[in-house]
């Protein structure tokens, strides 16, 4: 019994000194188990990450634009992967690779998912932290450790995996085949392991917490749409990351023991290898059972972040709040039954072919339900266009025409053509890269007060996004063309074909228009690295926005509310709700207070409230009409 | 007021707890989807020709290993239900039991590969399906192997003498993963047997 006793008091004394832990340098900074902490960790690895993947991309835009240029200084810094100054072959597999799963992966993923689905769902749904800040603590570490090893790679002798971001056996499982499939190879595969079991323990914490401990009055549907967005994906990714972790074990099984999953009948440089019976379809079913709802990990974030921004910024309710929330689960049921599309030339029967076709294309109605309601919010609304909010508007633009090429590709006759060409590398770059990382950016310039309590430059921003933004069309727009004249991705030397050649003057216009965009983001590190220390002191709620955050502190205590967590009494979006003197009503203001802007669905259906209402109303109607006469 | 404060603080915690265990469910459908992407693997691969399959009868080894999983669960309950009657004396000696049924799970396992291996069902194979026994198994006692690791958490934890909330609360975790590790071997084991011609 006394062992139940001080427990009781173990936990008073816990949770009573909030904001009072005597932390060290390491628990607060480094092995912090506080969500903010890690929010902010996984932004700034995310950051980090995302700069070196756009300069690997950079360099294999030279070799794009000028393949036949020297460029010394390439053999300076790359020395053998750059002789005589021009990228190698293999390297510039290897940077395209890297690129992807960087991007995909280490920035859209963990970065985007990691960053706000930590900082906002305690925040936005009341809880003093995570379910468990300890297994948070292990995502980011786990992540991070996921990062090294995958830069790592660069500094072994056979350089960095090359075999595309989606690791296709045979290619990836015969080290012989090319330098990337030796131990750079190995190492992807190890990185991208860590890299799960990191968004395993994340995405379990998220789906936990927001199902366990929202606080009192925030039922499902007075719940913002982030937290919807950040809830969907991370239960997304709990279905299918494992199925990668499959594929990539029987993966290492077949490159390092000899087994033959997905290997059969091969000839490597003359050499008859031993491998018999295997299927390299298999492991395509495999990675795109995890690979394409991986899409909708990437991007349902980013819809959900701008839905917020949109709402705020237009001071007007989100359009249609329940269609948005039913289409993001008709989008995470879909993206499970649509992987084949990605397959469509692999000999697959034309039957089932048509079937993965047709889930497609029905993908395409939430989106655009997403889409209109979008439009809608912005429609008269009273638009403040601070930077977050034109980030949120470049996402839309960018998912409505990355969107439309979809139909396109998502078509089995029409893929035929498409497959594997620049009109795909468009597509995706469009619809989910750049939606993705505006929504990203969208999100850090909006919560940027709530995360480090100052602001971010403006105008640093506005030129940070026009930079961004007209880059971003410019670089992929015109590879639409290419695609439909059958450039193929991923070809290091596509001058050998005479027909290809004449595209050579518009890779130069792209890599330009890329390099003034990677420029851009020289506007934007400034802001966010220089904005932490000297950025102008935060408010507490900087744009008059609903949702909970706002009610904190704004220097960060540990707990998040110094006293008791607030109560949830209306949905997130009353925005410029007439009869309301303020043009914003926060979650925590009861109908009590507001009685002169209380409408009779906000009861929804309690007759006690609606009767003291009509009578409040009985009372002050006339009174009110008076005063304007 | 104090007392208020402190029912709030409990509360928490409660809740807290409660969102810890849930996490245990989230890991567990994450684990399963794991041998379910394996299980799809095994079945598009083995239909890939009339060659394929697992075309050898599996070891009764594996009954055996299935009986000692079966009683260790049965013990883990015990325990479970000795830690919540604070009979602690009993809580440890069963705690034992489980872990070391665990450590005769693992080892059956592995005297089951041997016996394979000596059939010329080895792990690097031209048929596949046959090297996908070794993945399955394998999978699944690197699973057994955390499961024990938590086992022991438990144990130490009972041997320590942490407070009984926590004790309860450990033991629960523990019981839920080792039952499901029980559950998820037979599921294996009844998809190879399904498969095993």
């Amino acid at each position: 019994m006394s062992n139940i006793t001080s427990a009781g008091a173990h936990s008073v004394d816990h949770h009573g000194d909030h904001g009072h832990h005597h932390e060290s340098f390491w628990t607060k900074y480094v092995f912090s188990q506080d969500h903010k902490m890690i929010a902010k960790q996984f932004l700034i690895t995310g950051i980090i990450m995302a700069v070196f993947a756009m300069i690997l991309s950079i360099l294999f835009r030279l070799q794009l634009a000028w393949p036949d240029k020297e460029f010394p200084i390439l053999e300076v810094f790359l020395g053998k992967w750059a002789e005589g100054g021009r990228i190698n072959p293999e390297f510039f597999l290897a940077l395209v690779t890297i690129h992807g799963t960087i991007m995909v992966f280490f920035v859209l993923t963990a970065g985007l998912s990691g960053t706000f689905a930590n900082l906002l769902i305690p925040y936005q749904l009341g809880a003093r932290d995570m379910a468990s800040p300890f297994m948070n603590m292990l995502s980011y570490w786990f992540f991070f450790t996921a990062c090294v090893v995958m830069i790592s790679s660069f500094f072994v002798e056979s350089g960095p995996a090359s075999a595309g971001w989606t690791v296709y056996p045979p290619l990836s499982a015969i080290p012989k085949a090319i330098s990337g499939s030796g131990l750079g190879m190995s190492l992807w595969l190890t990185s991208m392991v860590l890299f799960i079991i990191s968004q395993i323990l994340g995405g379990t914490n998220y789906i936990s917490t927001i199902l366990n401990m929202r606080t009192k009055g925030m039922s499902f549907w007075k719940m913002p749409l982030t937290i919807w967005a950040l809830f969907l994906t991370a239960i997304v990714g709990l279905f299918s990351f494992p199925v990668l972790v499959a594929a990539v074990v029987l993966l290492i099984f077949d490159r390092s023991v000899g087994t033959s999953f997905y290997l059969s009948d091969l000839v490597v440089q003359g050499q008859i290898l031993p491998y018999e019976g295997g299927s390299p379809v298999l492991f395509q079913h495999l990675f795109w059972f995890l690979g394409h709802p991986e899409v909708y990990i990437v991007l349902m974030p980013a819809l959900g972040l701008t839905s917020e921004v949109i709402s705020t910024n237009s001071r007007k309710p989100i359009f249609g709040y329940h269609a948005m929330v039913y289409s993001l689960i008709g989008i995470s049921t879909l993206s499970f039954i649509v992987w084949g599309h990605h397959m469509f030339v692999t000999g697959m029967n034309p039957f089932l072919g048509g079937v993965f076709m047709i889930t497609t294309l029905i993908i395409a109605v939430p989106s655009a339900v997403k889409v209109f309601n979008y439009l809608a919010t912005l429609w008269r609304g009273n638009i403040r266009f601070t930077p977050a909010m034109l980030f949120a508007i470049g996402m839309v633009s960018f998912f409505i025409s990355g969107g439309l090429t979809g139909l396109y590709v998502g078509n089995s006759a029409l893929d035929i053509n498409l497959h594997d060409t620049y009109f795909i590398v468009a597509h995706f770059h469009l619809v989910m890269g750049s939606a993705s990382i505006f929504g990203m950016l969208c999100g850090v310039y909006h919560w940027y007060p709530k995360l480090f309590g100052r602001m971010m430059d403006e105008k640093l921003g506005y030129l940070h996004f026009w930079l961004t933004f007209i880059g971003a069309y410019m670089v992929f727009f015109p590879m639409h063309f290419m695609g439909i004249d059958g450039v193929p991705r991923r070809y290091y030397a596509f001058t050998e074909f005479p027909f290809m050649e004449k595209w050579i003057s518009v890779n130069v216009f792209i890599t330009w228009s890329a390099i003034i965009a990677g420029l851009g983001q020289v506007a934007f590190l400034w802001n966010f690295f220089g904005s932490i220390r000297f950025g102008k002191r935060a408010t507490q709620n900087p744009w008059g926005a609903n949702t909970l955050e706002w009610t904190t502190p704004v220097e960060h205590i540990h707990g998040n509310w110094p006293g008791e967590i607030p109560t949830v009494h209306r949905w997130p979006y009353d925005y410029s709700k007439p009869g309301h003197h303020e043009d914003f009503i926060p979650q925590t203001v009861p109908f009590s207070e507001t009685m002169s802007s209380n409408l009779p669905h906000d009861f929804e259906g309690d007759q006690e409230a609606e009767r003291i209402q009509r009578e409040w109303e009985l009372a002050n109607k006339p009174q009110t009409e008076k005063e304007t006469e | 007021m104090i007392a208020m404060a402190q029912y709030t603080q409990d509360k928490e915690q409660l809740t807290q707890q409660k969102a810890k265990r849930f996490n245990l469910w989230l890991g567990m459908i994450g684990m399963f989807m794991v041998f379910a992407a394996l299980s799809s693997g095994f079945i598009v691969y083995t239909q890939g020709g009339i060659d394929k399959g697992i075309k050898t009868i599996l070891p009764d080894a594996f009954i055996y290993s299935t009986a000692l999983i079966v009683v260790s669960s049965i013990t883990m309950y015990l325990a479970q239900k000795a830690a919540k009657e604070m009979a602690f004396g009993r809580q440890k000696g069963l705690l034992a039991v489980t872990i070391a049924l665990g450590i005769g799970f693992f080892m059956m396992q592995v005297h089951a590969w041997g016996i394979l291996a000596d059939r010329g069902v080895v792990f690097v194979n031209s048929n596949a399906s046959q090297s996908f026994i070794y993945i399955f198994t394998g999978m699944h006692l690197a699973h057994i192997v955390a499961g024990i690791v938590v086992l022991v958490r438990a144990l130490i934890g009972r041997i320590r003498n942490i407070p009984q909330v926590s004790n309860v609360f450990r033991m629960g975790l523990a019981s839920l993963f080792w039952h499901f590790l029980g559950i998820l071997w037979i599921y294996i084991y009844v998809f190879l047997l399904l498969n095993q011609n």
